[in-house]
This record gives C-alpha cells, structure tokens and sequence, in this order.
C-alpha cells in the first residue's frame, strides 16, 4: 500500500540546526548530522535542510554537511535555501542530496525550474513555496518569498501549476499564517494545490500535534505532511506520530 | 569486485554510499571491460530510457551488460537500470536491453494516484534470497512514471515478477530471472530493509 510520509525539517545555519518561529529568533538546537541520524533511526521518511547561512563565505559549510548525512542516512533527503542556479543545484546533489528545493529564486527566475529538471530529472526538482491568505488572489493566497517579508502578487494556484509546468517534480507548500504557531495546518490552502496539480504535494507549517497531520493529510489531500518543531523540542518522536497516524487509519511506513 | 555501471544516468552517490557502508568492495565504471571482469554488477539509474539507451550503446555497455548476464554471473538493476534490462519501454517507444522478458508501461493518469509516484510503498514479495530476512509488506522507496507489468508482452502472468505492489493498480517491484534481479524501487533509499536487500544482493547471491 502506497504511504503517506513524514517529512522532518532541520533549518541549518552556519552547518548548525535551529528553528524558527515565524522566521524570528532562531536558537541553536543541534548538530544536523546528528540530529538526522536521530529522525532516521525514529522512522523518519525523509528528511529537508534548509540553509538559512547568510553569508555567502560560508555556504560551503553546508556541501559539507550534505556529504555527512548522505553517509549516514539511507532514505531520501532534500536541500533547499540559497540554491540560486542550477550549478548551486548541482553542488548539493553531487554531495548526495536526492532533492533540491527552489524557493524565491525560482519565483525571481522561473527558468531555474525547467533548467534543474531537464538536467536532473522532475524527481530531483521541489518547489518550495510560501503561501499566506491574501482575498485579492483568484484562489484567495497569495505567494511570498524572502521568508515571508515580500509578496509577490502572484497568485499560489497559479504558481503552482506553472511549476508543475515547468517541471517541478514535488511542491512544499508553506503556510506563512500557520508557520511557527504549532495550531495545526493550513487545511485548505493545502488542498487547493493539491488538488490543482498531479504531482505530490507537502504540506507545511503549523504542526504541533499528530492530529494536524491526520487533518491534513486526509482533508488536506497532502501527499505527506512536515514536521519541525514538534520533534526537535522532545514533544513528540516519529514513532510518536506513526503510531497515532496508523491507529487513525492513515497509511504510513512502520518498518 | 562488484562494478557499478556509470552511464551518465543520474548521480550514483547514493548507491556509493550504500555500499561503502556495507563495506562492500566496488568500483563505479563506464568501462565494458570493468563490467565483465566483474564478479557482480548493480546496474542502477535514474532518468530517460531513450536517452539511457544511447549512451549505453554509444559507450558498448549494452553489448557488456547482455554478455555479463549470459554468463551467469549476479546482476542487480535498479530503478531505471531494472526497466532496461526488460524488453520494451513505452517511453518515447524504446528498445531496451531484453535480458528479462517484459514490457514497460505509464502510470495510467486516471487510476485516481498522482505521477510519478513518490514515496514508500509495501511490497509483497515471492521469499526469494534477495528478499530474505524482510518481512512481507515491508516497504521501500519508489519514484517513477513507468512500471514493470506483471504481464508478459505476449499475454499471461509473467513468471519473473519476485515482488509486488500497487499504486492504482498491480505492478511489479523486483523481477528475477535466473542470476539476473531487479528492484524498481531504491533500496539504497530504503532504509534499514533496502540495506538488507543490498546485503542479500552482495552476500548471499553469487
């Protein structure tokens, strides 16, 4: 049976996690290669870093880091943050990355997407995209970039289906309203886009306890469900979160 | 030595990684003659089946990798490796290497699942060695448009399918046919199971 997976995110800075709430002061918390070991042996199903390093000297510190996890978790894991080209692209998926996520460059140059999936395949090539309500928008959310501080004025169903389009294998779908509040997902823009688009989609922002992600990944549509907070704090372990998910009749990868 | 073919079809890291942890003895080449000086080939790949095609016959590792499983010796396709070795693809109606009877299909659009699938999926499988030591309904990582069918080009139930699956309808997810096998989803991104399965590979086929 086909599973709904449980993505966890580690935002990286400097080669270090932190998380951030509403994007706001960020504290460190761990080591990620540690920490992605930790989540692989909890059952994690994939695993996103996301290189929040201001200074461009030392993005470097996370090819390194990359190379790290790749030789320690055997599961998917994607990068995203800072990919500004397809050569950026191709830095993070020779380190061992079976992903890379576009954010707002993507939204800046949207040739970044048809450029990553023709060289890599649409399977490598995740949108990331950040979303909050805005009523002037077709669909009522609108899309923000540079971590919620500009809006764009594009519309998010549209942009989403012109990055499936484009060749976007995978959308991650962040809801800036719900982010960093651990009050559950954003339920119906999640559903929205999934059902706009035919390829899978991930929802993000908001979770705090295993019963938003039952919610949003049935009345949401998600295909899978990320996480942060609620397992880098101890809250919750994946396991955790597995159990309660299966005991709710969601499908989810025991093994 | 083990040889993991490169023929320029995706990134090999994962794979390389795998079996360093498993510390496995191996060397990655495009060579022909590294592929049948081999004493076992995983034959992995991600991408197009036509563009794959031409750079394997460009390089004369079709040729290699038909001789290297005439001659009994373990061979393991992965992902797009495993759609090679079969007869025919309906990707941009592809030739493929036929070293395993059968035909390589789309994902209808209509069966009610997105395509590609992406994602773990349980696997129902025939306890063959590759499969030994994993409990039936383990699941394993996919990620593809095109799938194996469990039917034979000429009509019938194939008799090579060693592990099945569904994603809107029955599909195959390891073929195996004498001492060629195949796994169309990534054991190398399959966790502690997809380890196992590459450790049977390795240790106990052969």
């Amino acid at each position: 049976m086909f599973q709904k997976r449980i993505v966890v995110c580690l935002d990286v800075r400097d080669g270090k996690t932190t998380k951030g709430i509403k994007f706001k002061g960020n504290v460190d918390i761990g080591d990620p290669v540690q920490m992605a070991e930790e989540y692989y042996n909890q059952g994690v199903d994939e695993l996103v870093f996301y290189d929040i390093t201001a200074s461009a000297e030392k993005r470097g510190i996370m090819i390194d880091v990359v190379r790290r996890v790749a030789e320690k978790i055997f599961i998917p894991f994607c990068v995203g943050g800072g990919i500004g080209s397809v050569e950026d692209m191709n830095a993070v998926i020779m380190a061992g990355a079976e992903k890379v996520s576009v954010n707002s460059a993507a939204v800046r140059n949207p040739s970044i997407i048809t450029g990553g999936a023709e060289r890599y395949g649409s399977q490598c090539i995740v949108l990331g995209m950040d979303a909050e309500a805005d009523p002037s928008m077709p669909s009522g959310y609108g899309v923000v970039i540079d971590g919620g501080r500009v809006r764009t004025g594009r519309d998010m169903i549209e942009w989403a289906r012109e990055a499936e389009s484009r060749g976007a294998g995978e959308i991650v779908l962040n809801s800036i309203d719900a982010d960093g509040t651990r009050d559950g997902y954003e339920i119906t823009a999640t559903r929205l886009v999934s059902e706009a688009v035919g390829i899978p989609v991930v929802a993000s922002g908001g979770a705090g306890l295993p019963r938003h992600l039952a919610e949003v990944l049935t009345e949401g549509r998600a295909d899978a469900a990320l996480i942060a907070s609620m397992v880098h704090y101890g809250d919750f372990t994946v396991a955790d979160i597995k159990k309660e998910l299966t005991s709710s009749g969601i499908p989810v990868r025991m093994d | 030595m083990i040889t993991v073919v490169d023929y320029e079809a995706g990134n090999l890291r994962s794979v390389q990684t795998a079996l360093t942890h498993l510390g496995a003895e191996f060397r990655i080449s495009s060579r022909p003659d590294d592929v049948l000086a081999s004493d076992q080939v995983i034959f992995p790949g991600v991408g197009e089946a036509k563009h794959a095609m031409g750079i394997l016959t460009r390089d004369g590792l079709d040729e290699a990798l038909i001789a290297f499983a005439k001659s009994g010796k373990p061979l393991l396709g992965i992902c797009l490796g495993c759609q090679i070795l079969q007869d025919h693809s309906e990707e941009r109606d592809t030739d493929l290497l036929g070293i395993i009877p059968g035909e390589v299909k789309l994902f209808p659009g209509d069966m009610g699942v997105k395509v590609p699938q992406i994602g773990w999926n349980t696997v129902i499988h025939d306890h063959s060695r590759l499969f030994e030591g994993i409990p039936q309904e383990s699941s394993f990582y996919f990620v593809h448009s095109y799938y194996l069918s469990t039917q034979l080009p000429g009509g019938g139930d194939s008799p090579w399918v060693c592990g099945r699956a569904e994603y809107g309808m029955e599909f195959a997810a390891a073929v195996h046919k004498e001492n060629v096998w195949a796994t169309q989803f990534h054991p190398e991104k399959s966790g502690p199971k997809g380890l196992r399965l590459l450790e049977n590979f390795i240790r106990r086929i052969g």
